[in-house]
């Protein structure tokens, strides 16, 4: 998928977290992450955050989140809205996605 | 128990309230711009907690807008029921029922898997209720949303409830009719105990199975006054095991205390059972 846009999904809500994602000049992932539990999970989200990235097939883009305690099932799900944005795309493929977790 | 579907702290924690159903809303709870927000995060709420004996409803939109990719993002995670808005015809059941079956072929789930309910808001849709509560197999209940109602009949609600006593007779007539579950509408003021326990005693002397509630410091009050009484508990108990000795001898004709108990006292006796059991005021071994 190709980033074309700034787009911006999910809440600073406890319990929940907010992607801001934008194009990236650099060919890489770049990830800004602000996180309530910085300590005990900061390099767990950001893994949560590659694996996802990379899944949905984005090698360009740069990923700036804010995070209030979000599970992990929140987070996929505001990253994957965040990216689907940002790649003005509405082709939801169900099964592929379903598949990352079976 | 109605969940805003965007709320992701409410999503994880409404199993914890005691509802028996909860009611993720993607339409009215869910800005025009987050639809695919809730969408997708209800999707992964369904597929990732265990929501054990709760049932799980969904509240989709209406096919002229998201509904279509609502259906098929709460079937591919395994939502019990799908919740229509805005009931109006038998036609309306028809064609979401049909979306139902495309999405669970396409995602080899069994046909007939996802059940259905429908929210009546309209005096098109109350009167259309009878054919409405037959027009799938799938459905399991239908519910009345008195807020749409209400503005649509150009009244509004009174404490008394008066207002909504032809929409609530004749949707629970029709669920009736059609074998199906009747729920009534939500009551709005959360601040406002003792009236909301006033409407749960009426539509439970109606008939109703349950009430719409939209706060968890409802849910007590709903379950208090749907659970039986000691003494309903031990009158049912007597009527099963009187059943259970004329079946043993054979006999045709069932007595408790001399008075003939007959089918209907039966039926009630065995729905004062359910309560009970769902209430966890007895256990499966006592009966």
């Amino acid at each position: 998928m190709e980033i074309k846009n700034v787009a911006v999904a999910g809440t600073t809500e406890s319990s929940d977290i907010m992607f801001i994602i934008s194009q990236n000049e650099n060919p890489n992932v770049e990830i800004d992450l602000q996180s309530a539990v910085e300590k005990q999970y900061g390099d767990h989200i950001r893994q949560l955050i590659k694996d996802t990235v990379q899944q949905l097939g984005v090698k360009q883009v740069k990923i700036k989140a804010i995070d209030k305690g979000a599970l992990d099932c929140t987070i996929k799900a505001r990253l994957i809205t965040a990216i689907f944005r940002a790649a003005e795309d509405n082709n939801f493929d169900w099964k592929v996605i379903d598949s990352w977790n079976a | 128990m109605f969940v805003p579907g965007m709320n992701a702290a409410m999503l994880r924690d409404a199993p914890l309230y005691g509802a028996d159903s909860i009611m993720f809303d993607l339409e009215d709870a869910v800005s025009l711009k987050e639809k695919d927000a809730a969408r997708i995060l209800v999707h992964f709420a369904l597929r990732t907690f265990d929501y054990g004996d709760v049932e799980t409803v969904v509240r989709i939109n209406g096919l002229d807008s998201t509904g279509c990719q609502d259906i098929e993002a709460m079937v591919t995670a395994g939502v019990n029921v799908i919740r229509l808005p805005k009931t109006e015809t038998a036609q309306d059941i028809i064609d979401v029922d049909k979306v139902i079956t495309e999405m669970e072929k396409k995602h080899d789930i069994p046909v007939g898997t996802t059940r259905m309910m429908a929210a009546i808001e309209s005096a098109e849709g109350v009167l259309n209720a009878r054919e409405i509560a037959k027009a799938s197999d799938r459905l399991i209940g239908i519910a009345l949303g008195a807020e749409d109602y209400v503005t649509n009949m150009k009244t509004k609600r009174y404490p008394d409830g008066q207002e909504l006593f032809f929409a609530r007779s004749y949707i629970l007539h029709a669920a009736r009719a059609a074998g199906i579950a009747a729920i009534d509408t939500v009551f709005s003021d959360v601040n406002d105990m003792e009236g909301f326990a006033r409407e749960v005693e009426l539509i439970k002397q109606l008939g109703f199975d349950g009430k719409s509630v939209i706060n968890p410091r409802q849910i007590p009050v709903v379950n208090k006054i749907y659970a039986p009484t000691e003494k309903e508990i031990n009158h049912a108990k007597d009527v099963i095991r009187a059943i259970r000795e004329a079946e043993a001898k054979s006999s045709g004709v069932i007595s408790l205390n001399g008075k003939m108990v007959d089918k209907p006292i039966v039926e009630r006796a065995e729905r004062v059972i359910a309560l009970a059991l769902a209430a966890n005021l007895i256990s499966k071994e006592e009966i």
